[in-house]
């Protein structure tokens, strides 16, 4: 062992150590996750009645736009970073990430990035209230004078995320262990391969979306101006560009997290492990070529919306291999149900559930009611939150174990699962009824015949949210009075050269690798 | 260790090329694209911004198709603005005339452009302009109006299905940034 950690504060400035990195990751995503939960709740209790209650419309437009931002950018993608930075390098068995020192820039910068879009906040005019999509010329004419705060946000973080991801990269072709061939990689460091490659490829276009923005509202150029020969729908359609592949970037880690913590307690091997990385490249190519399904009402000749529909429903197919060898890696499987398995399982019910409503929103004559109604927000939190944030969960209760050599107490963690799963479907579900009787996403009062739904999604929100607080007791009661282990494998069932590494992990692993047969 | 440091620095120089490049694409290379693909498609509403050359056709004289004109003001701009004519029943093929009025009721000089947009999208290649207002900038006097006269032919080979044809003018306020070109249209300001 070369030295260990350096004392105080510069232990986490100055870290080039993929653990202490890993672990700003997620300390900072989950204050982020409350941040964007606060802006949630605020959503929720104004929707809780029809009619202005607490905030004024333009708030509220701030609200929603700000919780988009935060949940996505603040929350799940760095959340999914940070476990990146932990787990790579064990499972492939690397001594760091391969770039450790532009790690700990691509980290810093996100603090920095979430002060700035946090302070619009405070500014005159208030924050971006277009929706996190951004959409011209909403957000270029006739957005508040922060919007070039936001757009310097964006900058940043999409720095971050690019620089995250080409250390992803390298770190997986470069410094896997000598007999780890590709194919034998775990699926979570397949998955995030193909998703740092999506990054690397989109979030520059986000890049470039917000800097003709910039343009636009400084400079005089008219890319999204009518009266300057620009035309708005092109931010729709390159905004999109970036945004569809997004999605995937979101939900692809979280594919790999269950597909690593499945076979564990189903104690079978992963079923279809070459299917299953064929299927994750066929999404991430799909993903590229669907984008204008979010846009269908926009104007678009038959033959276009024809396309866009039938290829948006062929990633159901490689979707659908995935769903099927999650199940039949269960099937006849010694399964037990700890907290990791229990929200693995409803990952996969839930995941589904969203992937339908997914079907339906691509059929694009439907598409047309359905359209920017509460059924979207229904269909895309399902797949959201119970495909990203669910499999979080999981993720954390499967390695907090190896990460801190405490054990959790399984009947707190099955409290969290029960809570949480019970308070997602009260607040979502009902979405799909208000959404199909046709109560528009983004407004601030509605209809009455949308009340006592909306009554219930808002008690289910406050029950998901405090469930919320609950899972932040469970680690910190772990990490403080969790009972100590150190059994290398934690779990019977468990596979991967992270279980081979003493528990908790020491600050330095695999500083001579370890031969895989 | 596989740590292979002949081609990592390699391997993140093409990464962040791939990435540079990708930003490239978005600023320079989707706004021509969509441009070109709009054109190519023919699913662009704007009309042509040069004026047609009038070709010798075969006029039915028994069909009729409806044009109607409407005038919007963008944001902001303080003209008055509407047609002369809100509908003209035409033969295809045969030139007809009408007018837009302006009227600057304000105290300053002030510059203005209005951009077509025709409806439904699949008849906006079979509008001919032989002379429009919209080709040229508009500059009026504090006070002053204009009548401003359009030339036009509706393409004799327009789809027997379209019987109506929608054509709208929104006019921008152009004064503070005359440079701006918004047609393809040589930018003369009329007086």
């Amino acid at each position: 062992m070369a030295h260990g950690p350096a004392k105080g504060l510069s232990r986490w400035l100055y870290s080039t150590n993929h653990k202490d990195i890993g672990t700003l990751y997620l300390w900072f995503s989950f204050v982020m996750f409350i941040v964007g939960g606060s802006f949630a709740m605020i959503i929720r209790a104004e929707l809780f009645q029809p009619g202005l209650q607490l905030v004024q419309p333009d708030f509220f437009n701030q609200m929603t736009t700000m919780h988009g931002l935060v949940m996505i950018f603040g929350a799940i993608m760095p959340a999914f970073v940070g476990l990146a930075n932990w787990m790579l390098p064990l499972m492939i068995g690397a001594p760091d990430m391969a770039l450790p020192r532009m790690n700990n820039w691509s980290f810093w910068l996100l603090p920095f990035s979430f002060v700035i879009l946090g302070s619009t906040l405070f500014m005159e005019g208030g924050a971006p209230n277009f929706g996190w999509t951004a959409y011209a010329p909403l957000s270029t004419t006739y957005g508040p004078p922060s919007t070039t705060f936001f757009i310097f946000a964006v900058h940043v973080m999409g720095a971050s995320s690019i620089m995250g991801a080409i250390n992803i990269v390298v770190t997986v072709l470069n410094m896997r262990a000598p007999g780890m061939t590709m194919m034998k990689m775990p699926l979570f460091a397949w998955t995030w391969l193909i998703t740092a490659f999506l990054l690397i490829a989109v979030m520059p276009v986000l890049a470039g979306v917000v800097t003709m923005m910039l343009m636009d509202i400084h400079f005089g150029t008219s890319f999204f101006h009518a009266a300057g020969g620009g035309d708005p729908v092109l931010f729709q359609h390159a905004f999109w560009f970036f945004g569809h592949p997004e999605v995937y970037i979101i939900i692809l880690p979280a594919f790999g997290v269950v597909s690593q913590i499945i076979p564990t307690f189903a104690r079978k091997p992963l079923f279809g492990y070459s299917s299953m990385v064929y299927a994750t490249a066929a999404i991430a190519f799909l993903s590229f070529v669907v984008w204008a399904h979010h846009m269908y009402t926009v104007g678009m000749p038959v033959a276009g919306e024809m396309y866009f529909m039938l290829a948006t429903m062929l990633i159901a197919v490689p979707t659908g291999v995935k769903v099927f060898n999650w199940v039949a890696t269960m099937f006849r499987g010694s399964i037990t149900l700890e907290t990791p398995m229990l929200f693995c399982i409803a990952f996969i019910v839930l995941f589904t559930t969203g992937g339908f409503s997914g079907v339906m929103l691509s059929l694009a004559p439907s598409d047309f009611q359905y359209h920017d109604s509460y059924f979207v927000v229904a269909h895309f939190h399902y797949v959201m939150v119970a495909g990203a944030v669910f499999s979080m969960s999981a993720a954390v209760y499967y390695w907090l174990p190896k990460w801190s050599g405490r054990m959790y107490s399984e009947v707190m963690g099955k409290t969290h699962f029960w809570v949480s799963f019970i308070g997602f479907n009260l607040t979502f579900f009902p979405q799909h009824f208000v959404g199909l009787a046709g109560m528009p996403r983004r407004i601030p009062d509605y209809n009455m015949i949308f009340a006592d739904w909306n009554m219930v999604s808002s008690i289910g929100a406050f029950i998901y949210g405090l469930s919320q607080l609950l899972f932040l007791f469970n680690v910190i009661h772990t990490l403080v009075a969790g009972k100590n282990i150190d059994d290398p494998k934690v779990w019977e069932g468990a596979q991967g050269l992270e279980w081979t590494v003493p528990t908790p992990a020491p600050y330095h692993t695999f500083t001579r690798p370890p031969q895989v047969s | 260790m596989t740590e292979n440091t002949q081609t990592q620095p390699r391997l993140v120089a093409m990464l962040m090329a791939l990435a540079l490049a990708m930003f490239a694409f978005a600023v320079w290379g989707l706004p021509p694209l969509y441009t070109l693909m709009c054109d190519v498609l023919n699913i662009n509403t704007r009309t042509s911004a040069e004026a047609y050359q009038a070709e010798a056709v075969v006029v039915d004289p028994n069909r009729r198709v409806t044009v109607k004109f409407i005038a919007i003001n963008n944001e902001g701009m303080r003209w008055e603005f509407q047609p002369n004519d809100t509908t003209l029943s035409v033969t295809p093929g045969v030139i007809s005339e009408t007018a837009f009025y302006a009227k600057n009721p304000t105290s300053e000089i002030m510059i203005g452009q209005a951009i077509p947009s025709v409806l439904p999208p699949s008849a906006a290649s079979y509008f001919h302009k032989t002379e429009c207002f919209c080709f040229n900038q508009q500059r009026l006097a504090a006070g002053k109006s204009v009548n401003m006269p359009l030339r036009f032919i509706v393409d004799s080979k327009l789809p027997a299905e379209i019987q109506t044809i929608t054509l709208t003018y929104s006019l921008f306020d152009t004064t503070k940034s005359p440079g701006v070109i918004i047609t393809d249209a040589p930018d003369s300001i009329t007086q």
